[in-house]
């Protein structure tokens, strides 16, 4: 039976979460009918997360209420071209969100200002250290076409509208005492001051100054004291529950799209939400490069819908954004044995090791936390004197402490060699589980020929569709990074000196799906200024189809250290505003290709 | 607040304060009704009987939990903090059953980073699993798991845990003993609501203080020293 088709509109968004939610506000009270169809349900603080329910470990962490659903959708992995692929059955390494608000409401709120460092990482490494440095099996690392200048007011708007909280680095040029002397200049102070530290940060912060660092409070959307951001939204001021990765949070301190952009754009008579809608297919014009719709299904009927639009805004999770796009066979799929094609490309990770202290008699309070009560130093990431031309890689590393969201059932510390279960267990577990504290590295992950993602052969998901393959593996340039990295973690551990240490492990790793690494995947639509190379342009507008705007980290050409959000984020209002201000007088590619 | 940060009256002040600065939060209807937070720690046995285990599948749980959480000082004995009770539930519920867990074919074996690759969900792995390794047990022992010595015990458990012990016509040992372990600790540190956790004896050996978690004042007063706790659970406050 063909599919109903409903009256066309101005824009349809796909995914309402951090991203969806920007541009559904921006777009409708920019005067354009907007339509969203989210595949999840509605999320609001009341119904959802009430204050004992939202504090169950069991049903948030471990059975993953609020994750997409694998036994509908999942992806299929293997770590490279020669392995079959297999299904990820059970959501582990990293686990996008589905509902209203999607990744944003079990975030914890990490938000980061990336640097020129990312935005022109060819030329300044082949600049510093000659073309050569840069393997032939990197040769997708090159420049993203944007630049810290360009985002600056971006990442601004979308620090107020999101209470971040943090101490600046960098005001106008000038360096600041207490923020990161690395970031780049920002026109003004955070919203809000930094959220109070643990006794963990604290020990990590004395340590890292100690060594000549720069240790300096995590910027987090958690908003350390009540704030009402610029379009209404209210704060109610963080508890330090330690209930924030993985939950939604009852006191609306942390910034999620449900409390914010998704309520503003609700206030439009423009805009329409369509929940437990699932979007299918993008439908394309074949004789002109553009889109003309979706094609959903109402997962509360079983009905499937024809929704024309004159604009597309492709905004689901990273896998997810690449699926449909390969799915609706717009763009080129990437083919690793030419290299050629743009869709699947630059697909990237995240590079961690940490290390774990004991400290005998001491009480770290573990279960208080939050998303900001880390500590970090930049000194290895956006700290462009850390010469990497010795260590022999490309990208960087941040390296934190402070106890973010420990729970009993997930988070069981204990020294080495200490036995799995019985009294002995017990008795180390009441002595050392809350006198611990570990110190992690984040580090980014580099474009790799092989590396990437695809449809694959075999695995179908609950529409008959193929499921996306991630072929994926930590290569040479992650190895030296995470090498260096717990070298770094390692030393600034045993300065501590700890009663007992567990260290980080800087050899070679390979990528696994369980246990949890963390929901920073990058890439897969990368932008760029070569359609040859890229699925989209630097406003996030598909080379192929000038009226679909493509959203989230899957347009990241490389992953940097930084969590993304901060960056996603702003690129989502950039567009927002490109749209506005001249892709609705004149539709039609925004830069030439 | 700071005279009794962990109690219940402390919550319902901190609520009503971030109450007036958050849109939405709210306070349970009956919290008023409730009684004070030391008395309602102690909680009823859950409702004895299984759901989903069979006999002889409930005795191999009950020796395990006793095994694994043995009565001592620090805690009462696994099948006394309802842990066998906890994954009986667990296997009888959404979880067991499969839900979230994708389950289309072709099976393969996969490699150790592909994860759980079994076509069977956890209900039935248990239900393959346990009369494979009373299998092993009696050729071992001459007994199924219950009834062999505290000793055999530890021996098998840690041929399970070791890869050491075979399954004849049965899953992978390694993968059943890692989901058993897992819902092991899941019985010992997840809300008593889900049958375990019986006064939250595991929270207490941990000093992990539960729903209540109105830190901001805590954060400070309690630094580099032990914040007391008495935890309270999800029905505490319902």
């Amino acid at each position: 039976m063909a599919a109903r088709k409903l009256k066309e509109v101005d824009a349809v968004i796909i995914g309402l979460g951090w991203t969806g939610g920007i541009l559904a506000k921006e777009l409708s009270e920019a005067g354009l009918k907007v339509v969203a169809l989210e595949r999840g349900k509605m999320t609001t603080t009341d119904a959802d997360f009430q204050l004992q329910q939202v504090r169950d470990e069991l049903r948030y962490v471990q059975r993953q209420e609020m994750m997409q659903d694998a036994s509908r959708d999942t992806v299929t992995m293997r770590n490279t071209p020669k392995q079959d692929a297999l299904p990820v059955r059970r959501l582990g390494s990293f686990l996008p969100g589905e509902a209203v608000g999607g990744s944003g409401l079990h975030w914890s709120g990490g938000t980061w200002r990336w640097s020129d460092n990312e935005f022109k990482v060819r030329s300044l490494y082949e600049q510093r250290y000659g073309a050569k440095f840069i393997s032939s099996e990197m040769s997708d690392l090159r420049d993203w076409g944007i630049t810290y200048a360009e985002m600056e007011r971006y990442y601004d708007k979308f620090e107020y509208v999101a209470a971040v909280s943090g101490k600046a680095g960098n005001l106008k040029g000038k360096v600041q005492p207490g923020g990161n002397p690395f970031e780049g200049p920002r026109a003004r102070e955070y919203p809000l001051p930094p959220l109070k530290s643990v006794l963990s940060s604290q020990l990590f912060a004395e340590a890292a100054t100690k060594a000549g660092y720069h240790p300096f409070p995590r910027p987090a959307a958690n908003a350390s004291r009540a704030y009402t951001n610029p379009d209404g939204a209210t704060f109610g001021g963080c508890q330090y529950c330690g209930f924030c990765q993985r939950f939604g949070c009852e006191a609306n301190a942390k910034a999620s799209p449900h409390i914010t952009v998704v309520p503003a754009a609700m206030k439009s008579p423009n805009f329409e939400l369509r929940t437990h809608s699932w979007v299918t297919q993008i439908l394309k014009d074949p004789s002109a490069k553009r889109v003309t719709g979706v094609l959903y299904t109402n997962l509360l009927t079983g009905e499937e819908l024809e929704q024309p639009a004159s604009m597309v805004v492709l905004a689901t999770f990273t896998m997810n954004n690449t699926h449909l796009m390969l799915l609706s066979g717009i763009g080129q799929p990437y083919d690793p044995a030419t290299q050629t094609g743009v869709i699947g490309r630059n697909y990237c990770y995240e590079t961690r090791t940490g290390a774990n202290l004991f400290f005998e008699g001491r009480s770290f309070n573990r279960f208080i936390s939050a998303g900001g009560t880390n500590w970090v130093i930049d000194d290895f990431n956006a700290n462009w004197n850390f010469d990497r031309g010795p260590h022999g890689f490309v990208g960087g590393y941040i390296v934190s402490a402070g106890h973010n969201t420990n729970l009993p059932i997930g988070n069981r510390p204990v020294p080495g060699g200490t036995p799995a279960w019985g009294t002995a267990w017990k008795e180390a577990l009441a002595k050392w589980s809350d006198s611990s504290m570990g110190i992690t590295s984040s580090g980014g992950s580099m474009p790799h020929r092989y590396n990437y993602l695809d449809l694959d052969p075999t695995y179908k998901n609950a529409f008959n569709q193929p499921l996306l393959r991630m072929t994926f593996d930590f290569k040479e340039n992650e190895h030296r990074m995470n090498a260096h990295a717990a070298q770094v973690v390692n030393e600034l551990a045993k300065s501590l000196n700890a009663t007992r240490m567990s260290s980080a492990n800087g050899k070679p790793q390979s990528w696994t799906v369980v246990p949890y690494l963390s929901t920073h995947n990058g890439g897969g639509t990368p932008m760029g200024t070569d359609p040859k190379t890229s699925a989209v342009n630097p406003f996030l507008q598909s080379w192929d189809a000038h009226n679909l705007f493509v959203m989230g980290a899957n347009v990241f050409p490389h992953n940097g250290a930084y969590q993304p959000t901060g960056l996603v984020g702003a690129l989502a209002y950039r567009t927002a505003d490109i749209i506005k201000s001249r892709y609705m007088k004149n539709p039609g590619p925004l830069v030439s290709a | 607040m700071d005279r009794d940060p962990e109690g219940r009256r402390a919550f319902l002040r901190g609520a009503v304060v971030s109450g007036a600065a958050a849109m939405t939060t709210t306070l349970p209807a009956t919290a008023a009704a409730q009684p004070a937070a030391g008395k309602a720690a102690a909680s009823a046995p859950a409702a004895p009987g299984y759901v989903f285990l069979s006999p002889e599948e409930g005795a191999f749980i009950e020796a395990v939990v006793d095994h694994m959480i043995p009565a001592d000082s620090l805690t009462a004995k696994g099948t006394d903090l309802g842990l066998h009770t906890y994954i009986d539930r667990a296997l009888a519920s959404g979880w067991g059953k499969g839900e979230r867990l994708y389950r289309q074919g072709p099976w393969k074996q996969g490699t150790g980073n592909q994860g759980y690759q079994l076509p069977m969900t956890p209900s039935e792995l248990y239900r393959a699993a346990i009369p494979a390794a009373n299998a092993a047990c009696v050729k071992a022992y001459g007994k199924t798991f219950d009834k062999i010595t505290p000793e055999q015990r530890e021996a098998f458990l840690v041929g399970m845990q070791q890869g050491k012990v075979t399954l004849e016509n049965g899953p992978p040992v390694r993968t059943f003993f890692g989901m058993l372990y897992q819902n092991v600790m899941e019985g010992m540190f997840a809300d008593p609501i889900y049958g375990g956790n019986r006064d939250k004896a595991g929270w207490k050996l941990v000093n992990f203080p539960g729903v209540i978690a109105t830190n901001q004042q805590n954060i400070d007063k309690f630094r580099d020293r032990k914040m007391p706790t008495n935890p309270l659970g999800i029905a505490d406050i319902s």
